[in-house]
């Protein structure tokens, strides 16, 4: 049986996947520092509200509310033997947003970072993270996720991980890394490199990507080095609605809905196959997107003077792909020891 | 790297091409070849200072600009600043012995409910390299540990961490109590963390935003310099 994002992905010219989760908590009262994973039981109806924002909104996708729902973040809360409950709680009020829906609608089942650094930079064990992402994986599937969805990931060792849990769990998946640094990732990941490295993964993404970062031009750029080496891959961009600011007390992302389009559009029409938004952007951005994918023709291939100019400048003078990442990050040596 | 580079013996280097030699090494982040380079100049009669500026600190600062610029990524720092940290490692009670001055003193921590402390220890590791004393509370910092912290520690330096959307409002609180005890202006307060810019740092009232570990050594230096400044004028 093909699963339902295989076929919406072979039916559809894109799709559209859903916003913020965070921000929208926020807006409902969640308090910074508590874990929005314990509102899966103890707020089921704002979760549910929060679904039927990107559902009414016109998603075709949306991620649950299980982002940090790994042992390893959990255990700040003093949570981390709630891993299953609370992912599968997560998973089925989606899936009951997703059925109440009367659409086609794919509940795909988040999954973020450990937090940890992973061997050999760090002390997280590849077979500690594997387990990690499959006891939180298969508790999503449990409660009804169509699909895993790993996010915001900076290193391919994390990615790694996160692509053998799914495939101890035969579950199609896809995957997308933060690139915020410079125009890589943090951990130093290329756009360019990112699509060389899911390619060639043994249990392949139906679809990967990249979400967060910087504001949605940043991302446009990254999506312009992925395409070009994706090899015809399905590609996701999962911007944020511009930068954050502080006002009056709460995060207020600056980008407009209007501008949420226009970055919808471009990125349809850099090649992007899933397009959503990520931090800062509200149902409201939901629908500009999914009118402006609807009403405006695909256009050519944006240049990166486009994207400057409908969506504002890079943050940084160069993505970290090319010469740049030939030089780097060897510098010249004088000698070397052996 | 090509293999017909000639090994070189450290002990071989004379005191010029050995600093340099560790310049090199800590960018390699060759966390052997640091020590026995400090043991053979504490041997030739250099003083645990000046191996930590000349040789450390400096060598350091070039991973942190090429950090800053894009050329180094986290895994090569954390590299480096673990091949420094032997380093100190050696000259930590020399320094104290022998009295060495000392740069300024830090308190950190990610604020409550963030677990991402990679960043922060960027930031901690950065500033010991600096030659900055630096105790980290972690991750998940409460208001209170903050306070207990600087009372206890009295730094010149508060710096703070967070990597979410939903931590990042928690700055302020803290911010916010420091005003309230009256104690705000005693310290300058860093901020960090990928979702945050300068102007929510202005907003909350910290005294700059660092956009990465490198930034935030050159801004505590700088702010640090501005202080003193400031007292001798007084």
């Amino acid at each position: 049986m093909t699963d339902r994002l295989s076929r919406l992905l072979s039916e559809r010219d894109w799709l559209l996947a859903d916003g913020a989760t965070g921000t929208n908590l926020f807006n409902m009262g969640l308090m910074s520092g508590d874990a929005p994973e314990m509102w899966n039981v103890e707020e089921t109806a704002k979760i549910r509200a929060l679904y039927d924002g990107a559902v009414n909104s016109g998603s075709d996708i949306f991620l649950t509310n299980s982002f940090g729902g790994n042992a390893s973040r959990l255990k700040l809360h003093n949570a981390q033997n709630r891993v299953a409950e609370l992912n599968k709680a997560s998973a089925e009020i989606a899936r009951e947003a997703a059925d109440a829906s009367g659409r086609d609608i794919v509940v795909a089942g988040s999954m973020g970072p450990t937090g940890e650094l992973l061997v050999p930079v760090g002390p997280l064990t590849h077979a500690a993270a594997v387990e990690m992402f499959e006891e939180a994986g298969a508790a999503l599937l449990a409660g009804g996720a169509d699909v895993l969805w790993v996010e915001t990931i900076s290193s391919e060792e994390e990615m790694l991980a996160a692509a053998e849990a799914c495939a101890n769990l035969n579950a199609p998946w896809c995957g997308t890394m933060s690139f915020d640094t410079a125009g890589r990732t943090m951990m130093g990941v290329t756009s360019t490199g990112l699509s060389t490295f899911m390619n060639g993964l043994p249990h392949a993404p139906l679809a990967f990507g990249a979400n967060c970062g910087v504001g949605a031009s940043d991302l446009l750029r990254t999506m312009t080095g992925m395409v070009d080496a994706a090899g015809g891959s399905n590609l996701i961009a999962k911007g944020n609605a511009g930068i954050p600011k502080y006002v009056e007390g709460h995060i207020h992302y600056d980008g407009t809905p209007e501008l949420m389009g226009q970055y919808a559009c471009l990125a349809r029409d850099l090649g992007a196959k899933i397009i959503g938004g990520c931090c800062g952007t509200m149902p409201e951005h939901l629908v500009a997107m999914r009118r402006a994918l609807e009403e405006t023709p695909v256009g050519p291939k944006p240049s990166l003077e486009l994207i400057a100019e409908t969506l504002g400048g890079f943050s940084s003078a160069s993505d970290g792909t090319g010469e740049a990442a030939e030089a780097a990050p060897k510098r010249e040596r004088r000698r070397r020891r052996s | 790297m090509a293999d017909d580079e000639q090994d070189i013996i450290l002990s071989e280097l004379d005191d010029e091409e050995l600093t340099l030699q560790m310049h090199d090494d800590l960018y390699d982040g060759l966390k052997d070849e640091i020590m026995e380079a400090v043991h053979i100049l504490l041997g030739r009669g250099w003083t645990p200072y000046d191996i930590l500026t000349k040789a450390l600190v400096e060598g350091m600062r070039i991973v942190g600009i090429d950090f800053r610029d894009g050329i180094l990524f986290v895994p090569e720092v954390l590299l480096a600043a673990n091949a420094m940290k032997s380093g100190m490692g050696i000259l930590k009670p020399l320094l104290i012995e022998t009295g060495a001055p000392r740069l300024g003193r830090m308190v950190i921590g990610t604020v409550k409910g963030d677990i991402h402390d990679i960043g922060k220890n960027l930031v901690s590791m950065m500033m010991e390299g600096a030659g900055f004393e630096v105790t980290d509370l972690g991750i998940n910092n409460a208001v209170e540990s903050y306070i207990e912290a600087i009372e206890r520690e009295e730094p010149d330096i508060l710096g703070m961490s967070a990597l979410l959307t939903t931590t990042m409002p928690y700055m302020k609180v803290v911010i916010d109590t420091l005003v309230e005890k009256g104690m705000r202006d005693d310290y300058i307060v860093l901020v960090g963390g990928a979702p945050l810019n300068e102007e929510f740092g202005k907003a909350i009232g910290a005294d700059a935003y660092c956009r990465d570990a490198a930034v935030a050594v050159e801004t505590a230096k700088e702010l640090m310099a501005r202080k003193h400044n400031q007292q001798g004028t007084v």
